[in-house]
């Protein structure tokens, strides 16, 4: 192995707009910046269409009022703050509610087939926190759906992609805004240099610094450690969902995601006893909203005008919560999880329609038929809601020219996402920070200098891994890092243990500089783990920090020492950054709600008005 | 790229430090195809197998304890993504949805990558040729969005449902014989997975562009024999041959041999379709964007442009 390749034989390109990641967000970001006659470059980690947006199951929330004329982007608002537990940024999550269902009628026209109501419109489905049946949605692969939507549409105008490449570092100029990139492609090791105007983060989640994850390997917090590197802030980083059903058995596919559509269409969560215990969680936040007894829970799936939605399909930090209680108090699963049952309550035929991939998933993975057997579920990491520090209206970070868009930013969600919130955050934001970013590259000049001293100190900081002999395996402290965020950073969290944490993290920190990579350049997965590792403990060490600062629990945020919500934290984002080799966490106020909006989350009901006749997405047929 | 079948235990531990072993179950013997263009050869490990794997589980243990640098591509392990395709035990398959448990472990299993596509290392593919026929595919194209939004009832988008469940996960290309075993076809011929894009268009109820001269000349469709390789493989049970391929073909020869249509081209003498060259020339051949990234790996260049034969096949 040679050493650091001469800069002047290194690929570079020059471009308008880069757009690191192209899952949802990034497509979108590209389709927008190239709409708008920006040199456009899609650089992505994987094969292009791979990205963990294909995931994505239940659908995506709109108030298109398909299905409950009822609905509109003030009641979409009011869910997604009330879900957020009030953290959330209120101007994005007025944004989003404004804009999603201008994004998926856009969806459609560039060849999306949701599925439809009887008049031929697109159906909506429940989900959990949402008032109405509010998802688009193709069956339980909606996420795939808009990945091909977005990935023909970016494909047909002709977007520049650089598939299967690592970014390493952001480059800046001397004005101190964003300048270009840094990365390798991974299937020959060869660098390559960017220089860009505008630089757009969408580079998703950050699962895979937990042991039990439904993330795929890309979700290592790339582009939050990116953006703190590059002196960005990022807001909020201990609010990490447990989605409430993952699989449990067998051991390999522990963490898979079990959409929450299997709830929202009639499913519901039973322990040992065959108890329905979510009635046992009703927290007093929520129980003017939600049914109080079997009966009435089971009218809801018809008539949401006359009856409280289920206890089952409360915010998923709730239900999280309550599946971890049940199998703590011995009622659980054998397998350590609940039942999650569907089978006793609609047709073969229906479960098969409605929710394919869940049965073939059961089928081909754990023998089981959830047609006719409950399935065996319990939480798993899934989302971060916290992330990078972004101006509502045009996703800018701190750092002029670097933009952040879908999971990777934060605020949006504030300590809870609703399900279905992600993919129209997805395209709501992914298309504004396409725009800024265009928008900057066309307006005033940038200066896109590359340092060449920032480029090779970066070539040398990468090869170190491949070079150093004799040292740890990376797998093995990923191992380590996951096990040390799963049993200490993980869904209830105390004082004592997040002090042990942060004390293990420093630990780990000193260890994932000294792996080692054997083997070549060429496509070799223990040099771009050694690499992902910083990223997910940059992630971690913030998660961490934020936990231990954030002495209240809130959304995903859980804190046994701290029970209960604490009103003055809820005025403030806990900011990271990353000075002098060290993240630092501090409190500081978040801005205030206006006051129009802040009197629709007073009024409690929006449903004054009757619903006409026929409409109901579940009204089909249940058994 | 002729891959051997020559088998090296190549100084592998029999027992693996992680996980525990199901009493009295026998070691797995996994043969990996390990090499690069130049060549390369099937490496026997030998590791204890662990209850509920996948394939892929079994390949991450591997490469996590014996060979921190084995090249495999993957992303969900879950079924969603179509990354990890490879062929075990000759069979194509996804490796993250195929149970240990579905296979004999009394003799070795043996995971190649796939035959059409040049290999890059290990059990990875270069892809880049659908990545390259997507690019040629004449976009969906609607008529401009009526008040109150577009209408379609749902037993019209269900065809393309069934075809917008591909996952791509290139398994349908990989078996095709078209291309399997004739290299030079890839200039000419977009594959099973491209064909049932294809048919998509067509059928999907607000598409109004005409592609079926384009199909027909540029696209290939007449060298598909019909032999339902591709729906065998599909790990999403799209009936590809059935309802996108036999379809589609029936839509081409119906406009091609339709009398009426035949003087209509004679008296208007409309331009003819697009050569596979004039099209292929419109192509831009690099892999990652405009620019050429000259790796030099065999069939890096996007084989829609390149009429150089590459190293698969065979």
């Amino acid at each position: 192995m040679a050493g650091a390749p001469a800069l002047s034989e290194i690929e570079r390109h020059d471009y308008d707009v880069v757009v690191i990641g192209a899952g949802g967000a990034g497509m979108r970001a590209a389709v927008e910046a190239i709409d708008k006659g920006c040199r456009t470059a899609l650089v992505c980690k994987s094969l292009l269409g791979k990205a963990h947006t294909v995931m994505a199951e239940g659908g995506m929330a709109a108030a298109l009022g398909n299905v409950w004329p009822q609905d509109n982007w003030q009641v979409h608002f009011r869910d997604t703050m009330r879900g957020g537990k009030m953290l959330n940024n209120w101007r994005m999550a007025q944004i989003h509610a404004q804009e999603a269902p201008d994004r998926v009628l856009e969806l459609e026209e560039w060849g999306a087939l949701f599925d439809r109501t009887p008049d031929g419109r697109i159906l909506q489905r429940d989900f959990g926190g949402h008032r109405y049946a509010r998802l688009a949605h193709v069956g339980d692969r909606t996420g795939l759906e808009m990945i091909r939507t977005t990935q023909q549409r970016a494909v047909s105008l002709g977007v520049d992609v650089y598939m299967e490449c690592k970014i390493v570092r952001l480059l800046k100029n001397a004005d101190g805004a964003v300048a270009g990139a840094v990365g390798f492609y991974r299937d020959s090791g060869d660098f390559v240099v960017f220089s860009a105007k505008s630089v757009v983060l969408a580079t998703g989640g950050v699962g895979k610094t937990w042991k039990f994850t439904s993330n795929s390997w890309e979700s290592t917090g790339d582009g939050h450690a990116l953006a703190l590197w590059a002196g960005a802030e990022a807001i909020d980083m201990e609010c990490v969902q447990f989605h409430p059903t993952g699989m449990v058995w067998p051991p390999s596919a522990r963490g898979l995601l079990v959409t929450e559509g299997v709830r929202g269409d009639g499913g519901v969560l039973k322990n040992r006893d065959g108890e329905r215990f979510m009635f046992n969680y009703i927290s007093p936040y929520f129980a003017a909203e939600t049914a109080d007894t079997i009966e009435e829970a089971d009218k809801w799936y018809d008539d949401k005008v006359n009856y409280r939605r289920p206890p089952e399909l409360l915010p998923r930090d709730e239900v999280a919560r309550a599946i971890n209680s049940e199998v703590k108090a011995g009622r659980g699963s054998p397998h350590g999880g609940v039942f999650l049952d569907i089978a006793s309550r609609r047709s073969a035929e229906y479960i098969e329609r409605r929710l394919p991939s869940m049965y073939h998933q059961f089928k081909q993975l754990a023998d089981v038929d959830i047609t006719t057997d409950p399935m065996e579920i319990g939480p798993t990491c899934h989302y971060i809601m916290g992330g990078v520090r972004v101006d509502a209206d045009t996703e800018m970070t701190s750092v002029p020219g670097l933009f952040a868009a879908g999971e990777v930013a934060g605020g949006m969600h504030g300590a809870n996402r609703l399900g279905g919130n992600s993919l129209s955050d997805l395209l709501v934001f992914g298309r504004r920070a396409g725009l800024a970013a265009a928008e900057r590259a066309l307006g005033t000049p940038v200066d896109t200098t590359i340092d060449e001293g920032q480029v090779s100190d970066v070539f040398k900081h990468a090869l170190s891994f491949l070079e150093r002999e004799g040292g740890e395996q990376p797998y093995d402290l990923h191992h380590d890092l996951q096990d040390t965020m799963q049993s200490l950073v993980g869904i209830i969290r105390t004082e004592s243990e997040l002090a042990e944490a942060k004390e293990k993290l420093v630990e780990l920190g000193e260890r994932a500089a000294k792996v080692s990579a054997p083997g070549g350049r060429r496509f070799n997965p223990g040099w771009h783990m050694s690499l992902d590792l910083e990223s997910m403990l940059a992630v971690a060490n913030c998660t961490t920090l934020g936990a231990l600062a954030r002495k209240e629990s809130r959304g995903g945020h859980t804190r046994d020492d701290y029970p209960k919500p604490d009103p003055e934290l809820e005025k403030v984002n806990f900011v990271c950054r990353y000075r002098d080799g060290e993240y630092t966490v501090t409190p500081e106020p978040r801005p205030a709600m206006p006051a129009e909006l802040a009197k629709l989350l007073e009024d409690g009901d929006h449903a004054a008005e009757p619903a006409p006749a026929g409409a109901g997405a579940a009204k089909e047929e249940s058994k | 790229m002729a891959i051997d079948t020559a088998t090296s235990a190549e100084g592998t531990p029999a027992a693996s430090p992680d996980g525990a072993a199901a009493p009295g179950a026998p070691t797995l013997r996994m043969q990996l195809w390990r090499g690069d263009e130049s060549g390369g050869e099937f490496v026997e490990y030998r590791i204890p197998p662990q209850e509920g794997e996948v394939v892929l589980d079994v390949v991450h243990r591997i490469q996590a304890t014996q060979a921190p640098d084995l090249a495999v591509r993957w992303n969900c392990k879950a079924g969603k993504c179509g990354s990890c395709s490879a062929e075990i035990n000759g069979v194509p398959s996804l490796m993250c949805m195929t149970r240990m448990s579905t296979l004999p472990t009394d003799e070795p299993i043996t995971i190649s990558p796939m035959r059409t596509f040049p290999v890059m290392r290990d059990l990875v593919t270069d892809v880049s040729y659908n990545y390259e026929v997507a690019k040629l595919i004449p976009a969906f194209t609607p008529p401009p969005r009526p008040e109150g939004g577009y209408r379609m009832q749902q037993i019209d988008v269900e065809r393309g449902q069934e075809f917008r469940k591909c996952i791509e996960c290139f398994l349908c290309q990989n078996v095709c014989h078209v291309i399997r075993d004739h290299e030079e076809n890839k200039a000419h011929y977009a594959g099973p997975r491209f064909l049932m894009r294809l048919a998509e268009l067509e059928m999907h109820p607000l598409d109004t562009l005409d592609r079926r001269a384009y199909i027909r000349e540029r696209m290939g469709v007449g060298l598909c024999n019909i032999t339902k390789c591709c729906t065998e493989v599909c790990p999403e049970h799209i009936h590809i041959t059935d309802n996108a391929i036999i379809p589609l073909k029936e839509r081409v020869v119906d406009s091609r041999y339709d009398p009426v249509a035949f003087l209509g081209r004679k008296i208007l003498r409309r331009p003819a379709p697009m050569t596979a060259d004039e099209v292929a020339a419109r192509t831009r051949t690099a892999r990652h964007g405009t620019a050429s990234r000259g790796n030099g790996a065999p069939g890096a260049t996007g084989a829609a442009g390149s009429h150089e034969p590459g190293p698969a096949g065979g």
